[in-house]
């Protein structure tokens, strides 16, 4: 048994962000308090040395790796591009935060760098095994990251909900696997797919199988009926967890769904499909309806978030490749989305004061007129408002419903982002038409965090005007 | 047929102890009851000649985590009156949800799909076969990708576990021991204070006895 060094190619980005953990947990060993912020550079380094390497070693036909438990196809390519491009927007956001609050530590890179390491094998799992792992490394990381502010009883209430629900989700997810494995025999994409093309869908173990696997993505997703977690853990744990968890981990959870039911049970994908058009349109709906009744706009875009789920599954449920590279698409613009609107929070905040409720959005075109139109694109995108990129996201998922002849569907999607678009469209009356509170203090931003977020907001308007780029990428994923 | 009694035997004991653990009221009860039932369960494990598998069971899960476990549970003072409130407010939805988790379960695990004709009892393999030496060969060819990502796991839950419980608490009053052994006889240890003998309010003494 002789191990080919060849397999390490394709996980260069994985280990280069697994050496920059190491590197910033020894290093914060000898680091005095006022040069903590040598970790946020060495991170970020590492995160583009992973971008490049991505790119390096990407490319080309699907390739299986470490007899079979790894995968290198276009898709993960551009997911992996995707979650390190969101994280190093996230980090750059978090410093500022973290800084006022004595919290920029080592650990918080080294979570957060092991966060990112467990979706990049997410992304690139070709087993249940392999995305297990990943999902548990993503999952624990991000746990202890809510978690993180010591002292704040509502952030360690947060992680114990997000725990709790985080282990039952696993926990249905695993027992799905335990029946697929049972029914075809093996925990590898490729030979599952072929066994269960071979049993056709009278397999009732596949089915029950499914519901499980089903169960345990709307977990991940926080699709309704497994949403609970969310606005709790959205609300309660510090921003800059949430800055991560609401962005990049969408995208591996796509994965996670894409690889499970596409990649292995697609044979079984009339059997699925109906699952998630009850996820999608409970999802749409509720997210959408309760949203309106937020005071709190952390979670308000919680509620958002299950919405925007509800698109994803739109894409997904279709079965078909436009469908799936559509679901892609929203997933990618969603994290950006979400990273550029938990940064105008971050950025509001300051040393004692987290920005939570609408009420502190107002007047923000007054303080700074810059973010407030960043923040405006934002929301347009999040509304679906052409022409910025989030209206092409929709439009796309309504093409591949509308194209397996679920018009019904396509209506009450619409119907509800209309519904959706008061609340988003209450943020830009904020910023626009109100005053600012007398006590708000001019906004004080490093170039980078104000780089960052001019590039973050314009993204978005430049990928709504030119959507072909990103959209030719998505779909020769498929 | 002496194989298939004592699986019965586990079988039956480690699905009673489950039920102990659910049901009982002191919490160090359940965690002995989940023991049993783990150690019954390793005993299923070395009927299916998985004998490394369940050594490790016995050694990793009864020996090390399910005594820390006992230990975390023994001190925790855990209010069980606030746990079980609303228990009989959510039994009916709780319940229906339950039984028809079961029925599904037995409907589809049953020797309908997994009998005996679905999968043909394996061969039972010969004495020389170590099953010790197939897993290592196998975790560290086929599934060393798998086995690294566990290791990064493991020090994800070092470092988390450190982040969230390590708190420097400068008015925690604590002896260092090496100070004390360091102490030398004479001055060190003995300080003799002169007072006078008068009836006043006590000089307090602001320097600290080492």
């Amino acid at each position: 048994m002789s191990f080919d060094a060849a397999n390490l190619l394709p996980i260069l980005p994985e280990i280069a962000i697994l050496i920059t953990a190491s590197l910033v947990l020894i290093l914060d060993l000898y680091l005095k308090d006022q040069d903590k912020g040598l970790n946020h550079s060495i991170t970020l380094i590492g995160l583009v040395i992973a971008i490049g390497l991505t790119g390096a070693v990407g490319g080309g036909d699907a390739q299986v790796f470490f007899d079979g438990n790894l995968i290198r196809d276009p898709m993960s390519d551009l997911l992996k591009g995707a979650i390190l491009i969101v994280s190093v927007l996230t980090f750059i956001y978090a410093r500022p935060w973290l800084q006022d609050r004595g919290m920029l530590v080592g650990e918080f890179y080294v979570l957060g760098l092991l966060a990112v390491l467990g979706m990049l094998i997410m992304v690139s799992a070709n087993g249940f095994l392999t995305l297990y792992l990943g999902l548990e490394l993503q999952a624990l990381a991000l746990y202890a990251l809510v978690a993180f502010d010591r002292d704040s009883s509502t952030g360690a209430e947060a992680a114990m909900k997000y725990f709790v629900l985080g282990a039952l989700g696993s926990g249905l997810l695993l027992y799905g696997v335990s029946m697929i494995y049972g029914a075809t025999g093996s925990i590898e994409f490729a030979p599952v797919a072929a066994a269960v093309a071979e049993q056709g869908i009278s397999n009732k173990v596949l089915v029950f199988g499914i519901a499980f696997l089903v169960i345990g993505i709307g977990f991940k997703f926080g699709a309704v009926p497994f949403h609970m977690w969310v606005p709790d853990v959205y609300e309660g744990g510090p921003t800059p967890a949430v800055l991560i968890l609401s962005s990049a981990p969408k995208i591996a959870a796509f994965a996670l769904a894409v690889r499970m039911l596409v990649d292995g049970l697609h044979t079984l994908h009339p059997d699925w499909q109906g699952m998630l058009v009850i996820l999608a349109v409970l999802s749409m709906g509720l997210g959408n309806l309760v949203a309106i009744a937020q005071s709190n706009i952390k979670r308000m875009l919680a509620y958002s978030t299950i919405s925007h789920v509800g698109f994803i599954f739109l894409g997904l449920l279709a079965g078909s490749e436009q469908g799936f590279a559509a679901a892609m698409f929203y997933t990618i613009v969603y994290a950006v989305m979400s990273v550029g609107a938990f940064g105008i929070l971050l950025i509001l905040s300051r040393q004692g004061f987290d920005a939570e409720r609408l009420e502190d959005l107002k007047g923000l075109n007054d303080r700074d007129a810059w973010y407030a139109a960043m923040m405006a694109l934002i929301m347009f995108s999040m509304a679906g408002v052409p022409p910025t990129v989030g209206f092409m996201a929709k439009l796309l998922v309504l093409e591949a419903v509308v194209r397996i002849d679920m018009l019904w569907l396509a209506l009450v999607a619409v119907f509800f982002s209309i519904i959706g678009a008061f609340y988003y469209l209450r943020v830009i009356k904020f910023i626009y038409f109100d005053k600012p509170a007398d006590d708000a203090p001019a906004l004080l931003t490093s170039s980078g965090v104000r780089f960052a977020m001019s590039l973050n907001g314009l993204a978005l308007l430049a990928l709504g005007l030119f959507p072909a780029a990103l959209l030719s990428v998505c779909q020769a994923a498929f | 047929m002496a194989e298939k009694l004592i699986f019965y035997i586990l079988a039956v004991i480690t699905l009673w102890a489950s039920v102990m653990v659910i049901t009982r009221k002191n919490p160090v009860h359940s965690v002995l009851f989940l023991v049993l039932a783990f150690v019954t369960s390793a005993g299923l494990w070395v009927l299916l000649e998985a004998e490394f598998l369940g050594i490790v069971l016995i050694l990793v899960y009864v020996g090390a985590v399910m005594v820390l476990f006992l230990f975390v549970v023994m001190m925790l003072d855990i209010d069980l009156a606030t746990i079980r409130a609303g228990f009989v407010q959510n039994l009916p939805l709780a319940g229906l949800i339950a039984a028809i988790m079961a029925v599904e379960i037995l409907l589809i695990v049953g020797p309908g799909n997994f009998g005996l004709d679905a999968f043909p009892k394996p061969e039972p393999l010969g004495a020389e076969v170590s099953n010790t030496r197939e897993l290592g060969l196998l975790l560290y060819s086929v599934y060393i990708y798998p086995v690294e990502i566990a290791a990064v796991i493991l020090l994800l839950a070092i470092v988390a576990a450190i982040r969230l419980t390590l708190r420097r608490r400068p008015d925690t009053k604590f002896i260092d021991p090496a100070q004390q052994v360091r102490v030398r006889k004479g001055p060190d240890r003995v300080r003799l204070v002169k007072m006078a003998a008068e009836d006043v309010a006590p000089v307090v003494d602001k320097g600290d006895a080492q």
